[in-house]
């Protein structure tokens, strides 16, 4: 008897489930139908007064990707720093895991916890958006920074580096490396890498200028990111072009490669290696003069601008406004940019005299 | 022995059950909580933590009755993130959403029948199958969407779906949750669907022998529970207005710990739907609270690790005490009993 109540049972909440298919199928709101704005808050609203004090007792929470991550370590120790010289008070909290949606529990947290200002690293531009803007409507100012949230949920967003300013700083050290005239090489990631593309636009543009005229790139090589390819395309640009003085390389795998080919062989000393790389990864490298200098934004200062500008953000210094000006401490004074964005300027450039102040 | 000696021994047993004893705690933490915790108490906290139990909560429905049979289904939160790569993907090539949704539902339930045919057509242990697609679910999820996300669903749905019922704390996703538990709970507990899954999971051979057919129910559960799984992967999607490949990753171990913490035997035959809720109550009442009050991640971990390992050992310790007990009631009876095989 049971045997066949179960079935029925089962296939009638399966017919019921095939009919409401049916009955949907036809009609209904489409990607097309939405495709206009996502509701949300609203940016910018009150006007600026940019003689404001800034406040104490600022409490700003820093809500970074993922806890226990050295780079995010050191980006928020800058905002720690930041709120000690504010006399703010720090607070860190976030998952072990950078996942989308784990990040949403917290900002609920800091919602309950009636905090002043939320720094956000955003694993999910849109998934932290409606708890984002539900600590807006409370009153607590969002500063996002490193990975940004969707605009309409955040005040200002913290940007480390723009293209042009990356572009511009590593034709810089190539010039300087190559003693301002001499054939150059870029070991990139991957042929149709976004961020690599564009600063390498960027690089070419610079390379075109008069003042770079005696700079020459002869060839730009991909090793897709990958440790052992990067390797051999870096041996492959020193067998092809001798008269090579500099290889730029604005990844931080290719530029670990290339350095470590470099100090084995007796190219060391001869030609420079320069680009994007991490100090813990290059540290080996600036020691046995392999490498004179590479850049990168430092971390650190991202916490401490994000700092700053949520500290302004409550007292009424800024808005969040394109135009607004606010002063950040030992990193002098900001402009908030389109969008809320505030860019935290050109790259750190790493040495054998500042290389051991950084850890990540 | 009397009469009354007997009763009163079952209603204390009865209180001193595991999942009995869940639901107290559940509710004192509650409380606790409420008068003790900064903010716990308000309403946009209240909506905030259904919002957070929803998926745990969904998906225990059908775990309980799978592990109440002795199996167990890990995929659950890999069907949860196909689902939301595909409703993502769906969404993308300009499909209705009032199409996508039911459809993903469905899709849930053929994730749930592969599943189930594996553990009932070819006899495969359930935890290797489920291990098994666990790991196969969400490499499709990746191979669907790769890793990006879609994020431009209608505003209706995503708002209906954090939103609460008029002007209550009363969140309009628990109205769902509500109905399918009422569901569940009756099915488990009051028809002969219920009573085949606990003979299913109390002695398999023995529940054939009277007449249930073991593999034809098991196979509708994993159905049961991949729909279950495409619909949290609907709510969940619109909650975050986020389709990802790795959304819900690794959902099923809160999964399976609540279930677990709510009294039901993972060797199967034993549970109630009661402590199973119980369960999810009380995790999600301990997270939210500890990270009001500044518990770091490790330590909220370290709770639900020994929580989880207290729910198993304690119900076992008890009974083995009560077993020992009535050997010893056994062994003082004068009467000799020479037609008895001695105690195992």
């Amino acid at each position: 008897m049971s045997r066949f109540r179960t079935t029925r049972v089962l296939t009638a909440l399966l017919s019921a489930a095939s009919l409401a298919v049916a009955l949907t199928a036809c009609g209904g709101t489409t990607k097309n139908d939405s495709s206009d704005d996502q509701g949300g808050g609203s940016q910018a609203t009150g006007t600026a007064d940019p003689e404001a004090e800034l406040q104490e007792g600022v409490k700003m929470a820093f809500l970074p990707k993922q806890l226990n991550n050295p780079y995010s370590d050191i980006e928020v120790s800058g905002g720690e720093e930041a709120l000690g010289e504010l006399k703010g008070e720090y607070k860190l909290v976030g998952p072990n895991d950078a996942s989308a949606s784990s990040q949403v529990s917290y900002i609920n947290t800091l919602i309950q916890q009636q905090q002043d200002v939320i720094g956000i690293a955003a694993n999910d531009p849109n998934a932290v958006c409606p708890s984002l803007n539900q600590a807006r409507s409370s009153g607590i100012k969002v500063v996002a920074f490193d990975s940004d949230a969707a605009k309409d949920c955040r005040d200002v967003f913290i940007n480390q580096a723009t293209t042009q300013g990356i572009g511009e700083k590593l034709v810089e050290m190539a010039s300087k490396l190559a003693g301002g005239s001499g054939e150059i090489a870029i070991l990139s990631a991957t042929a149709n890498a976004t961020n690599q593309n564009a600063w390498i636009d960027v690089m070419k543009t610079e390379l075109a200028k008069p003042e770079n005229k005696d700079l020459k790139l002869v060839k730009i090589a991909y090793g897709n990111d990958e440790d052992q390819k990067s390797f051999q395309e870096a041996q492959g640009l020193l067998q092809s072009y001798p008269n090579l003085k500099v290889i730029v390389s604005p990844t931080t795998v290719g530029i670990a490669a290339a350095s470590r080919y470099v100090s084995s062989s007796n190219y060391k000393g001869k030609v420079a290696i320069t680009g994007l790389g991490t100090p813990n990864q290059m540290r080996e490298y600036i020691k046995d003069g392999t490498v004179k200098e590479f850049a990168l934004w430092n971390p650190a200062d991202i916490g401490y601008l994000a700092a700053y500008a949520g500290v302004a953000l409550v007292s009424g210094q800024i808005t969040g406004k394109e135009g607004e000006k606010f002063e950040a401490g030992k990193l002098g004074e900001y402009e908030i940019g389109a969008d809320g964005e505030i860019v935290l300027g050109p790259p750190t450039v790493f040495d054998a005299n500042n290389i051991d102040d950084f850890d990540f | 022995m009397s009469g009354s000696e007997n009763r009163l021994r079952g209603s204390f047993t009865r209180l001193a059950s595991w999942d009995g004893a869940v639901i107290l705690v559940a509710v004192v933490a509650l409380v606790v909580a409420a008068a003790a915790v900064d903010g716990f108490g308000t309403s946009n906290n209240v909506t905030f933590m259904v919002l957070d139990l929803l998926p745990i909560a969904l998906l225990a429905l059908p775990m309980t009755l799978i592990i109440v049979t002795g199996e167990i289904d890990l995929s659950v939160a890999s069907t949860l993130g196909l689902t939301s790569a595909v409703m993502g993907s769906l969404w993308n090539s300009g499909m209705a959403i009032e199409t996508i949704i039911p459809l993903c539902v469905l899709l849930g339930a053929v994730l749930g029948a592969v599943n189930g045919v594996f553990v009932t057509v070819f006899r495969l242990p359930s935890l290797a199958v489920t291990i098994g697609t666990l790991a196969l679910f969400r490499g499709l999820a990746l191979v669907v969407l790769g890793e990006s996300a879609v994020a431009d669903f209608p505003v209706v749905f995503t708002t209906w779906v954090t939103g609460t019922v008029a002007d209550t704390a009363i969140p309009n996703v628990l109205l769902p949750l509500l109905l399918l538990a009422a569901v569940f709970t009756v099915v488990l507990h009051a028809t002969p669907v219920g009573r085949a899954v606990f003979a299913a999971g109390a002695g398999e051979q023995a529940a054939r022998f009277s007449g249930v057919r073991v593999d034809r129910l098991k196979f509708w559960l994993f159905v049961a529970s991949g729909a279950v799984a495409g619909l949290a992967g609907v709510l969940w999607t619109l909650r975050y207005s986020s389709a990802r490949a790795d959304n819900g990753l690794g959902l099923e171990l809160a999964v399976v710990a609540a279930v677990l913490l709510g009294g039901v035997s993972i060797f199967g035959g034993r549970g109630t739907m009661p402590g199973v809720l119980a369960g999810v109550l009380l995790l999600a009442t301990l997270q939210n609270a500890l990270r009001l009050e500044d518990v770091t991640n490790e330590a909220l971990n370290i709770v639900t690790g020994a929580l989880l390992i207290v729910s198993v050992l304690l119900p076992n310790i008890s009974r083995s005490v009560r077993t020992a007990a009535q050997r010893r009631r056994l062994r003082r009876t004068p009467i000799p009993q020479p037609a008895t095989p001695p105690a195992p």
